[in-house]
């Protein structure tokens, strides 16, 4: 059985309002310094698979198909064995 | 006019399915019937709408779940065969998702849910949802909705505008095309698009809210007749 984590980025080119709101809350709070702020999706789950190569094959096709939209979401994902 | 046979697909979270229901049926008189996404298509359609609501409660990215209820792949192949098919507000989302129509629908700008009447221009007269309505008309059309935003890449948006695939652009009620009026930060003010075939519509406003004049704006119907008039 394996554990995998899934970061899934909006592409920098696509708006990000959320991002956005959060940078004029933390400027608000006296945070000046604070820039670029971007939210992203962690999306954990666990797999039963043969190898940590296998694990991370069906991973990546489920990103791909579901998890991410590929037009507008990159996406990093880690495999650990549990 | 010819009665026709429109089919309304209901996902688990559309809200919007009764109204065009009523629209298609009670005020523009053809035979509608509600269809079940985990059903297969098993009559002929001249018209399919994938209505608005929050199939899936919007979870994930909005209509990313819907693309894989089973009806979707008797959807897709009707609209790959030519048939009539129109996405309004989720039905547009899920419509991107399902790679039917191009670019993807996100967050408002204004992360607010917005919810009023839009003024729509007509920027391409000529397609089937379009070409009963005169030209010039300004159409008023409610929008609701809190992921309404149209993003496709330049080339993407370039290639709509080059393929009059572009159909209704957000304008004041004098038909400027300006930022104001721009609900949700859709880029070039984008509120509908089609197919480079011609039969497949995505929307994010709701025509089927405004067909009966009872409700004092009836714009709505506008299109909807034109779609009729081809089928």
């Amino acid at each position: 059985m394996y554990h995998i984590k899934v970061i899934i980025k909006r592409r920098d080119v696509i708006l990000d309002p959320q991002g956005k709101a959060i940078e004029q809350g933390a400027k608000l709070l006296g945070f000046d310094n604070i820039t670029h702020v971007r939210v992203d999706k962690l999306i954990e789950f666990n797999i039963n698979s043969e190898s940590p190569e296998k694990a991370n094959e069906e991973a990546n096709l489920l990103c791909n198909k579901l998890l991410a939209n590929p037009i507008m979401e990159d996406f990093e994902l880690s495999v650990t064995k549990i | 006019m010819k009665r026709v046979k429109a089919g309304v697909v209901v996902f688990p979270g559309s809200n919007c399915d009764h109204d065009a229901f009523y629209a298609l049926k009670h005020i523009l008189g053809n035979d509608v019937d509600f269809l079940w996404h985990k059903e297969k298509l098993n009559a002929k359609y001249d018209l399919i709408i994938l209505p608005g609501g929050f199939s899936y409660g919007d979870y994930l990215r909005t209509g990313a779940i819907a693309k894989f209820s089973p009806i979707m792949d008797n959807v897709v192949d009707f609209a790959e065969k030519g048939g009539t098919l129109m996405g309004i507000c989720n039905g547009f989302q899920i419509l991107t998702e399902s790679g039917l129509l191009p670019g993807v629908l996100v967050r408002n700008e204004s992360l607010r849910f917005v919810c009023k009447d839009t003024f729509l221009k007509i920027e391409n007269p000529h397609s089937r949802f379009t070409d009963s309505i005169k030209a010039s008309q300004t159409l008023k059309i409610p929008v609701a909705h809190g992921d309404g935003c149209y993003f496709a890449s330049p080339d993407i948006v370039s290639a709509l505008y080059e393929n009059h695939q572009v159909i209704f652009r957000y304008c004041s009620p004098d038909g400027e095309i300006d930022e104001i009026s721009n609900p949700n930060g859709s880029v070039t003010n984008i509120a509908g698009i089609i197919n480079k075939k011609g039969n497949v519509l995505g929307m994010m406003p709701h025509p089927e809210r405004c067909c009966d004049p009872v409700l004092g704006n009836s714009d709505g119907s506008l299109i909807f007749n034109s779609i009729l008039r081809h089928l």
